[in-house]
């Protein structure tokens, strides 16, 4: 186990929280997971007498179906609370609300909030294990690793390919993981979006010095970003920032970086499309790609549940992928 | 404490108004400074040997948030002013964003009243620019004056609407009265919690850009310039605008500028891991801006340290970086931060004394800010080699919030005398 090891800290709170080698036990674990979810019974018994509390104190329905469905395929009590079935809709603060779920011994609890940092705070508040399930615009550590999963599946190794990250990086939780575990991983990372939906720091700032997000490449142009690229990743652009006039209208932005299948032409070959979800049809993504052999949308869902029911089971000490 | 005769031995004067830098006994009489001399023999007085330390100027903090009335759980004019008088401040100028607003002389009368009677040291009440701080229409502005105002100041807020603000700084000139600008476009900040950078992108956190306070600079700029009033800058954060500052005085502009201990200590860096404790508006920068402030202090672009003090109520700062209240306990901590400058001879003792007392008392035309015989007998002993560390919970402001928790600092405030009686003594 590294020092760094995520067990170590239970916690999941940031890409960043994981090494090289917990990367690879998480993937190598949640094959074997993805496995129990083609069974007949899609149970298994590691986690049974563990509680886990999903958290969601935003919207979510992929997300937390995930979680909820991972917890329960390996036994444990899952809890689902949301932010306007909790106290928090009551004036209770956050810092109340999670010492008095510590209160209830659960063994993890997996947070998602609208607003960056919740997760980490929670864990220095609550004696239990913790998932960020997304927060703010900070990180969705389990999304990346899906995201990785379902590229290694399909790609093989991740050393090396051109992995094209295209649109609301700026606000995109998605984007910051993928980009730390991707270059962990050997990718090369090319950024595409509007100049008001990327990031105005030097994002290709070395290593000597906290880094914002570390890339290879920048550009406003899709079609410079989807060259030669083996995995373009779609990012679902929020209608809400067109109250931010960060760019005229959903028509233009469809022009300038809606993913059709005559720019996908200018990729690699046989390119991987993923899409975080959900998708805006005929904004970001259109139909035809979307539906197309390229697309790998549903293998990321799929795959997302075999990836969380890993983390689960490595943080509450299931041990190896071999006990599983 | 209350005595008729204060004899302070042997300490080094260091007073900007006459030039004075060297050992001084100084006599208190009833008081006002009565006699400064190399040796003076009395009895019958009280004697504060300040020898090894300095004798200055009491110091004004023209930018604190004393918060009565209305949030009186979070400070109190007796808890903020003793804050104060153990920071080393003999006199504070406390904003409008009370509740109600300072913006009328009623509320203007309140604290001047509340002050005389808990007070621990002086308190000027600066009145709001605007009704309510909405940036509309005008406030009471010529009863406040009246009442007692020493300025005036929608701070916390930008006054955005241009035209309300040249009416604002023509019409305070008739009553000689500043007005102090909280320059932060809210258009460009949005809902930024913090710089924006490098860390504000890490953490996924909304930057506010520096941009927005450099806009509302350069547009204040013009405005003084067009209406030949009075506009003085709070706590100043960019390289920008210190730039655009000192090319308005360049061009003979009335501009005045303050900068706070915070923004001239840390770096945006100082969030970390989403310390509440480090978000104030204007928010923590860069190395750069850091630098520029401090050469700003030294070349007299920027004319006073202020501490923004503001306190705020453990649960407003133990909550969501985006949900939580902006800004920090300033007083307590200014003495040893600003000293550090001395110590890294950026300043020399007498301009920090200068930017700590002299310049605040004259942009804010109070009868303070020098140790000359016939003065107000408001006067700081500092022992500028005092070590200590910073512990929240000694604080005399209620309020906790601080980002230097567990510093160990260099320098403190060890006699505090106002109107010629010890208001504060470091034991």
């Amino acid at each position: 186990m590294s020092e760094k090891g995520f067990t170590q800290k239970r916690r999941l709170l940031s890409a960043a929280d994981l090494t090289i080698e917990d990367v690879e036990r998480i993937l190598n674990t949640a094959s074997a997971m993805k496995e129990v979810s083609t069974r007949d019974v899609k149970k298994i018994p590691p986690l049974r007498g563990k509680t886990i509390i999903n958290c969601f104190l935003e919207p979510s329905t992929r997300t937390k179906t995930s979680f909820e469905i991972a917890g329960k395929r390996l036994s444990a009590d899952v809890i689902n609370i949301s932010a306007t079935g909790s106290s928090l809709s009551k004036g209770e603060t956050i810092k109340d609300m999670a010492r008095n779920l510590s209160a209830m011994k659960p063994d993890l609890v997996v947070v998602r909030s609208q607003y960056s940092g919740i997760p980490l705070r929670i864990s220095e508040w609550i004696d239990c294990a913790v998932v960020n399930a997304g927060d703010g615009r900070h990180e969705h550590p389990t999304q990346s690793l899906l995201d990785l999963f379902t590229i290694r599946e399909k790609k093989g190794p991740l050393d090396n390919l051109n992995i094209s990250i295209i649109g609301d990086i700026l606000n995109s939780r998605v984007a910051r993981s993928n980009i730390i575990l991707m270059k962990l991983l050997g990718a090369n990372i090319t950024l595409c979006g509007p100049a008001t939906l990327l990031p105005v720091c030097d994002i290709s700032c070395d290593n000597n010095r906290p880094a914002g997000l570390v890339v290879d490449r920048v550009t406003n142009s899709l079609k410079e970003a989807v060259t030669g690229a083996d995995v373009v990743m779609m990012l679902r652009i929020q209608t809400e920032r067109l109250n931010e006039k960060k760019f005229p209208n959903l028509r233009e932005y469809s022009k300038l970086y809606g993913l059709s299948p005559e720019t996908l032409k200018l990729a690699a070959k046989d390119p991987l499309v993923l899409h975080p979800g959900p998708i805006n049809r005929g904004v970001e993504i259109s139909p035809e790609v979307a539906d197309g052999p390229w697309c790998v949308m549903l293998d990321q869902v799929t795959n997302g549940v075999a990836v969380r029911m890993a983390v689960l089971y490595l943080l509450l000490g299931g041990g190896s992928a071999s006990n599983a | 404490m209350s005595v008729k005769r204060l004899l302070i031995k042997g300490g080094r004067v260091i007073d900007p108004a006459s030039g004075v830098d060297g050992i001084r006994d100084v006599l208190v009489e009833k008081g006002i400074i009565s006699i400064i001399d190399i040796s003076i023999q009395t009895e019958d007085a009280k004697v504060l040997s300040a020898e090894g330390k300095w004798v200055v100027p009491g110091l004004v903090d023209m930018h604190v948030h004393l918060r009565e009335p209305g949030y009186e759980y979070k400070e109190t004019i007796e808890t903020g002013t003793k804050s104060a008088a153990a920071g080393g401040f003999t006199s504070v100028a406390c904003m409008a964003n009370t509740n109600p607003v300072n913006d009328c002389a009623q509320v203007t009368e309140f604290i001047r009243n509340m002050a005389k009677s808990k007070g621990a040291v002086n308190v000027f009440p600066i009145g709001a620019i605007t009704k309510g701080l909405k940036g509309e229409a005008l406030a009471d502005i010529a009863e406040m004056a009246e009442a007692g105002v020493v300025a005036l100041s929608d701070d916390g807020k930008c006054v955005m609407n241009a035209a309300v603000m040249r009416a604002a700084i023509e019409y305070a000139g008739m009553f000689g009265l500043a007005i102090i600008e909280h320059a932060e476009d809210i258009d460009l900040k949005q809902n930024g919690v913090m710089n924006e950078g490098v860390v504000s992108t890490r953490l996924g956190l909304v930057g506010a850009p520096r941009i927005s306070e450099d806009t509302i600079t350069a547009r204040d700029i013009s405005l003084a310039e067009y209406t030949g009033g009075h506009v003085h800058f709070a706590h100043v954060s960019t390289a920008g605008a210190v730039e655009l500052i000192r090319f308005a005085k360049q061009k003979g502009v009335k501009v005045t500028a303050e900068a706070a201990p915070h923004h001239f200590t840390l770096t945006d860096e100082a969030v970390g891991e989403y310390d509440t404790n480090a978000k104030m508006a204007p928010p923590l920068r860069e190395s750069r801006d850091i630098n520029a402030i401090i050469q700003g202090l030294a070349d007299g672009t920027i004319d006073c340290i202020a501490t923004d003090h503001a306190p705020h109520g453990i649960a407003e700062k133990e909550v969501e970086f985006d949900s939580a209240a902006f800004g920090i306990v300033g007083l307590e901590t200014a003495v040893p931060l600003s000293l550090g400058l001395v110590r890294d001879g950026r300043l020399t003792p007498l301009r920090l004394v200068e930017v700590m007392s002299f310049n605040p008392s004259k942009i804010l035309k109070i009868n303070r800010g020098t140790i000359q015989p016939g003065a107000v007998a408001d006067i700081t002993i500092i022992d500028p080699d005092k070590e200590w560390v910073v512990e929240p919970s000694q604080f005399k402001s209620k309020g906790r919030n601080t980002p230097f928790a567990g510093w160990k600092m260099k320098g403190k405030a060890v006699a505090t005398i106002v109107n010629g009686n010890v208001a504060y003594e470091d034991n």
